[in-house]
């Protein structure tokens, strides 16, 4: 069935988070973001307290759920899309700094064993707020993954890792400020490319784990980025994830590469909350001057500023609707990498241009710290970046409309 | 509750919709747009679908048929994938038989519909667009005046599918109490075709310009009788389909391009291999399902029976601009080879300049 109407229970949630973002949030949105390297931790700890009592799946992106009712269909994904544009309309970089297992989770639900899952999963419903982590981009490589140099070795009833990450989300978080853990992408021998990757986990506390830097960023500043080392840094051989079978061949390199299939629609997500929140400014701002946006008249008769406002308008339901389907497909057990790389590509080249659009429509107000504006157009460029530029996703939606392989078209 | 696939029910219309595009359309739309003639027999054929027959209840003869717009888009699209000059004859009938069947008076019904439920195709038609650089659909300069127990009407239209031949058409013209629509007979003197149009694209679509002159109808040809007509939920259905109609070109020159891009040779490779040529048709494929669920969100609130101006104009303003864009791209694909009238290609991007100035035009 076609259908745009979100359940009542998503609705439900979607109203509660919003209260969250516009009342939570936006109060501490400007603070957090001049002072880049505090945490606001009422606003962490409530969040956690209120994740912890559902459950801990709020912001879980993961295929198939826990809490699936009998024979009807999850709606997990679309669920945590809605969430995360409503969480991202409040401040991008608050929402990514709220205690959660995150891309690091996710990693460990794709790829891990049921012992893992527990190992590692358990504690983020429980206890003292915590942050799990994704550590693959290097200094040398980001959109090119499989040709990491972190090396990793067994030596003995331990693997050595070694090398250096870079632009780790909740890095300092989960490495070292609580119970959390960093998920490492590592090769066993460089020489096989993708075939000699693997995914570590490394606990906090882990000798041999530092973070080294936190990076000052053009936007979302409210999270931590981090630079991470690992200097001989031994874990148990049970840290690597997935079982035996997976780390004999390159599915374990494609299973957590799966995950992005969830992850990408919920990027997009948080892509399309910020761009919301630009458009709504905008949209409220004019009302305000008496300013008419004019659905149904000529659109050559339309004046610049209603022209550029409908656009950014179309543009953000376009890119959320490629959003949703994606989600859906997710939900319904449809393999959506097509979907999913499409979501991303829309959202982030959609939401940067209306963002950056919104700044210029608004002229001095647009440009001026005294108003969020700026900022979202700041919090806006990293989604065309992060988990998968822009580049990196419509060459997947190229491979898959021309059925090409990596090695076909790259 | 959420979802982005058609029912079972809409795929299997979908797909007769898209293998009568295949097969009887498409072969012929090349030699349609030289010749400017759309064949008899393929009109008949297309006819014999229902498109128009389906929605018009049992008592009029028509096929009684529930009319749901999210399927409506789904054949549009389909059968402009096929050819759009082609799709706007087959579909021009509706653009009166939907409006009297929608908000007709019993009387107007009657008078109106039982031609079009009949055994061949009857041609019908509407006048919306007037001839001037800044025509605005919400800015009617065509006027209908009252005139005691009648109405005179003065204007010019044009974009008029079938002018020539259609028994009935709808002309949309301004009263004191805004726009309105007039059922008006072809033989109704003070209603001149002035001329066969000479389109830039949808060549194969007899359209024509038309010229009201002191042309006096009764009051009974007012659609819905006196007080106000929702006029602007008749754009929407025009928007949200021409939205479609979009989506179908958009779509046919894109696979078009990109089958050719993994056969054509360039550097040692298949041009598709190039990140250039992968980037342009990527774009292409993503806009194009963008634009489409626009489209399907907006009939899905028609559908709902909700209020849908702003969803139906922003779609439609997206796949027209989105419809020159992949055409466009499209062509550039083909390089040199896409400047040549022997691939469709051309065509398409002419087809597809239209939709940002073509209102009414089809009824969904």
């Amino acid at each position: 069935m076609i259908d745009f109407e979100l359940s009542q229970e998503i609705q439900n949630t979607r109203l509660l988070i919003h209260s969250v973002a516009e009342g939570m949030m936006r109060p501490i949105s400007r603070e957090f973001d001049e002072r880049e390297h505090e945490k606001p931790w009422d606003f962490l700890n409530t969040m956690w307290e209120a994740s912890r009592s559902a459950g801990g799946t709020m912001l879980a992106g993961s295929s198939g759920g826990s809490k699936k009712e009998k024979d009807k269909p999850s709606e997990r994904n679309l669920a945590a899309a809605v969430t995360i544009e409503e969480l991202s309309w409040g401040d991008a970089g608050l929402y990514l700094s709220i205690p959660n297992a995150a891309l690091g989770g996710a990693a460990v639900a794709a790829a891990g064993t049921p012992e893992q899952k527990k190992r590692f999963l358990a504690r983020f419903g429980e206890g003292e707020p915590k942050w799990g982590a994704m550590a693959i981009t290097e200094p040398g490589c980001g959109s090119d993954s499989a040709a990491i140099t972190t090396t990793v070795r067994r030596d003995g009833d331990q693997w050595v890792i070694n090398g250096t990450k870079i632009f780790v989300t909740s890095g300092l978080m989960a490495a070292e400020k609580s119970d959390g853990f960093v998920v490492v992408w590592a090769t066993l021998d460089r020489s096989v490319g993708r075939a000699g990757i693997k995914a570590f986990v490394v606990e906090r506390g882990t000798p041999g784990m530092t973070v080294t830097k936190i990076e000052k960023k053009m936007g979302i500043r409210a999270s931590d980025t981090a630079m991470i080392a690992f200097e001989d840094c031994r874990i148990p051989l049970d840290n690597i994830l997935g079982d035996a079978e997976i780390r004999q061949t390159t599915e374990g390199f494609k299973g957590v590469m799966a995950t992005f299939d969830a992850t990408r629609p919920a990027v997009a997500a948080s892509a399309i909350g910020i761009g919301r929140a630009a458009v709504d400014f905008v949209r409220d701002a004019l009302a305000k001057e008496g300013v008419q946006i004019r659905y149904g008249v000529a659109p050559t008769r339309l004046t610049t500023l209603e022209r550029d406002f409908m656009e950014m308008e179309a543009n953000l339901q376009a890119a959320r609707l490629l959003t949703w389907r994606a989600s859906w497909m997710m939900d319904h057990g449809m393999r959506n990498n097509l979907e999913a790389s499409m979501a991303k590509a829309k959202a982030g080249l959609a939401v940067t241009h209306v963002t950056q659009k919104a700044v210029e429509l608004l002229g001095p107000l647009g440009y001026s710290r005294k108003l969020l504006l700026e900022k979202w157009m700041r919090d806006a460029k990293i989604n065309d970046i992060f988990e998968g530029t822009q580049q990196i996703n419509l060459l997947i939606v190229a491979r898959r409309i021309l059925d090409y392989s990596s090695r076909e078209l790259n | 509750m959420a979802g982005f696939e058609p029912s079972e029910e809409q795929k299997l219309i979908r797909h007769t919709i898209a293998e009568f595009a295949q097969e009887q359309i498409r072969p012929l739309a090349h030699d349609a747009d030289e010749n400017g003639e759309v064949p008899a027999d393929l009109i008949q054929q297309g006819w014999e679908i229902g498109l128009v027959q389906s929605a018009i209840p049992q008592e009029y003869n028509g096929f009684g048929e529930q009319r749901s717009i999210v399927t409506e888009t789904l054949i549009a699209e389909e059968l402009a994938w096929g050819d759009l000059s082609i799709a706007l004859h087959l579909l021009a009938p509706r653009l009166i038989a939907f409006p009297v069947l929608e908000m007709g008076t019993a009387e107007q019904k009657q008078s109106v519909l039982p031609a079009y439920t009949g055994e061949k195709f009857c041609a019908g038609s509407s006048a919306l667009t007037e001839p001037r650089f800044d025509f605005d659909a919400t800015e009617l300069k065509t006027t209908a005046r009252s005139n005691g127990g009648s109405y005179v009407l003065s204007g010019r239209k044009c974009f008029v599918p079938l002018g020539d031949q259609s028994e009935h058409i709808l002309v949309y013209a301004q009263t004191s109490d805004g726009p309105a629509a007039f059922i008006v007979d072809r033989n109704t003197p003070g209603f001149k075709v002035v001329e066969r149009e000479q389109n830039m694209g949808i060549k194969a679509l007899a359209t024509h310009e038309i010229a009201l002159e002191d042309c006096h109808v009764p009051a009974s040809a007012r659609l819905g009788g006196e007080g106000q007509l929702d006029y602007h939920k008749l754009l929407n259905y025009s928007r949200i389909g021409l939205a479609a109609l979009a989506v179908g070109v958009a779509r046919a020159a894109f696979e078009y391009a990109r089958d050719y891009a993994k056969d054509r040779q360039a550097f040692g490779v298949a041009i598709a291999r190039k990140q250039a040529i992968a980037f342009m048709l990527a774009e292409m494929a993503i806009e194009i399902d963008a634009s489409r669920l626009l489209a399907w969100e907006a009939a899905w609130k028609l559908d709902r029976g909700e209020d849908a101006t702003r969803e139906a104009y922003l779609a439609k303003n997206y796949a027209a601009n989105m419809a020159l864009k992949v055409t466009d791209n499209a062509l550039q694909v083909l390089g040199g080879h896409g400047y040549i009238r022997e691939h469709p290609v051309e065509l398409w991007v002419r087809n597809a300049r239209g939709f940002a100035t073509f209102d009414g035009l089809v009824m969904v």
